[in-house]
């Protein structure tokens, strides 16, 4: 029988790389509304039947794109971003994965904190802005605790979730193979969770470049957030939309970073991930 | 060797899942635990793998009373329960971090063989069929050489085929060491094939309802008339623990396999 099941398992392998995969074709098609829509636009704003002056077409937001960045002011601006975020998710990932991990594994933590914390969770993060300005300045402090508050819900929320949510049945086996305390953590409790960590720390990601266009947009001198303000203030929609397309480019680099970090540890996982 | 004396556990619900249960097995026997759902078998597996303490009465292995899981008892579970996150060498090896990578590896080789999964380290668990699954689980329940096994079932999620090789391969894994074997099983078939005690268990309260020598030698013969006979005989017993309390459902064992 495993001889039969050893033959077999080859041709079934190789029957599913076989398939061709759907969505190369399909991905490209993405691309179709958008360019079609630009395209679209630019004619109409070259043909004279639409004004370009509040929604510029594409040929000019590209060169304003083109001239921030021969100016180095486009690396200056998103680099004071990237650096906000990646403060401010730092610490509100660590936060919310301590105390995630704390309030999940031990009850007695749960009952004291989670409470407090879900209290302060229904509170609108930009609520917090005065008083982290009267606190810590108007400076990078105040701007990094406001994403450093945005990232930590999610977090928080996802890694005690995942806790409390590990199977028992695969807990048992820890326990049958009389694991301490630490390495029940480490061998079952750890891998265990980290598919729903990874996806909370993706969440996190996502929010902190919320918080860092907030955080900007209410006082900076630099950033891409403050590209959109002088944007406004000057009246030149191409700099807004370009300070826009940046902020996409960067938060979907970012989170392709944090999947491609993280994919070779969620290798074993038994999804449909491959036909989707 | 393993020893109950006066076994009971009632649930915080008041539930009395066992009831002053008392039994011997002796060392490199093969037990079996016969009954329908609800009987406690489950319940009694646990408390002798130490992951529940008993409400009254203990468990004794070699004279010590077991009050947590050991060392020297190996589980194999309703389900492999297989770490996902870990290749099929890994999880045979789980229970030997203590030794060297290589006399680990060595370990796993062989008893990856002896289950008929020979050059399957490195594969996924999902990869695997649910026999093969479950044949790791076998794997690495006994790569510890435990002196005690306990089985929950392990083989009422295959199809009967797949079921019969998987008890060759643990018959062919317990000649080496013999352990001690108590195995939970609602399948009449699969009791008579393995055990040579049959304790046949009936419901509310949990307890032993009647005990069965099986004499047949191994290799058993699933088709001789012997072997018939032992499980017609089980079958009476099984039949018999549930009319006390169903006086009605006398077709019970003719439709063994359905009512559960």
């Amino acid at each position: 029988m495993s001889v039969l099941e050893a033959e077999a398992a080859p041709d079934e392998r190789e029957g599913r790389s076989a398939v061709p995969r759907p969505g190369y074709g399909l991905a490209a098609a993405g691309f179709a509304l958008p360019v079609a829509l630009a395209i679209f636009w630019e004619w109409l704003v070259a043909a004279g039947i639409a004004n370009g002056r509040l929604m510029p077409p594409p040929s000019v937001v590209g060169r304003t794109l083109w001239d921030l960045a021969a100016s180095g002011e486009l690396l200056a601006h998103a680099g004071a971003t990237l650096w906000r975020v990646a403060a401010g998710f730092g610490l509100g990932a660590l936060a919310g994965t301590v105390l995630g991990a704390v309030t999940g594994a031990l009850p007695i933590a749960r009952s004291l904190l989670d409470p407090t914390l879900q209290a302060l969770r229904a509170i609108p993060s930009i609520a917090w802005v005065p008083l982290f300005i009267l606190w810590l300045g108007i400076f990078e402090a105040s701007k990094v605790a406001l994403i450093a508050v945005g990232v930590f819900f999610p977090v928080y929320l996802g890694v005690a979730a995942a806790i409390q949510g590990i199977d028992r049945k695969i807990v048992e086996v820890g326990r049958v193979f009389r694991l301490s305390r630490l390495a029940m953590a480490r061998r079952v409790l750890l891998p265990a969770i980290l598919p729903s960590w990874i996806t909370a720390l993706r969440s996190g990601l996502g929010l902190g470049f919320m918080f860092v266009v907030a955080a900007e947009i209410m006082g900076a001198s630099e950033g891409l957030g403050y590209l959109l303000v002088d944007g406004q203030q000057l009246g030149r929609p191409d700099t807004i939309i370009a300070a826009i397309i940046s902020f996409a480019v960067l938060g979907k680099l970012a989170d392709g970073l944090l999947v491609a970090i993280t994919r070779p540890f969620l290798a074993w996982q038994d999804t449909a991930r491959d036909k989707l | 060797m393993l020893s109950f004396d006066r076994l009971t556990k009632t649930y915080a619900d008041g539930t009395r899942a066992l009831s002053s249960i008392t039994l011997d097995v002796g060392r490199g026997e093969i037990v079996a635990l016969l009954g329908g759902s609800g009987c406690g078998k489950t319940t009694l597996l646990r408390l002798v793998a130490g992951l529940d303490r008993p409400s009254d009465g203990a468990i004794r292995l070699g004279g010590e009373a077991i009050a947590e899981p050991r060392a020297d008892v190996g589980v194999i579970f309703q389900e492999p329960r297989l770490f996902p996150w870990l290749g099929v060498a890994e999880n045979v090896g789980f229970g030997l971090s203590h030794l060297s990578a290589f006399e680990r590896e060595g370990l796993v080789t062989n008893a990856l063989a002896r289950v008929g999964l020979a050059g399957h380290q490195k594969r996924w668990p999902r990869e695997l069929s649910g026999g093969q699954q479950q044949r790791v689980a076998i794997a690495r329940a006994l790569v510890t050489r435990p002196k005690l096994l306990l089985m929950d079932e392990p083989f009422s999620a295959l199809d009967a085929t797949t079921r019969a090789s998987l008890h060759d391969h643990l018959l062919a894994l317990w000649q080496e060491s013999r352990p001690t074997v108590v195995m939970v099983t609602h399948d009449v078939e699969e009791a008579v094939a393995l055990a040579d005690r049959i304790l046949v268990m009936q419901p509310k309260p949990g307890r032993i309802f009647d005990e069965l020598d099986n004499p047949l030698a191994r290799p058993r013969d699933r088709l001789s008339p012997a072997f018939e006979a032992a499980k017609r005989e089980a079958l009476r017993a099984l039949d018999r623990s549930l009319r006390h309390e169903a006086p009605h459902q006398e077709k019970a064992a003719e439709t063994a396999g359905m009512w559960w």
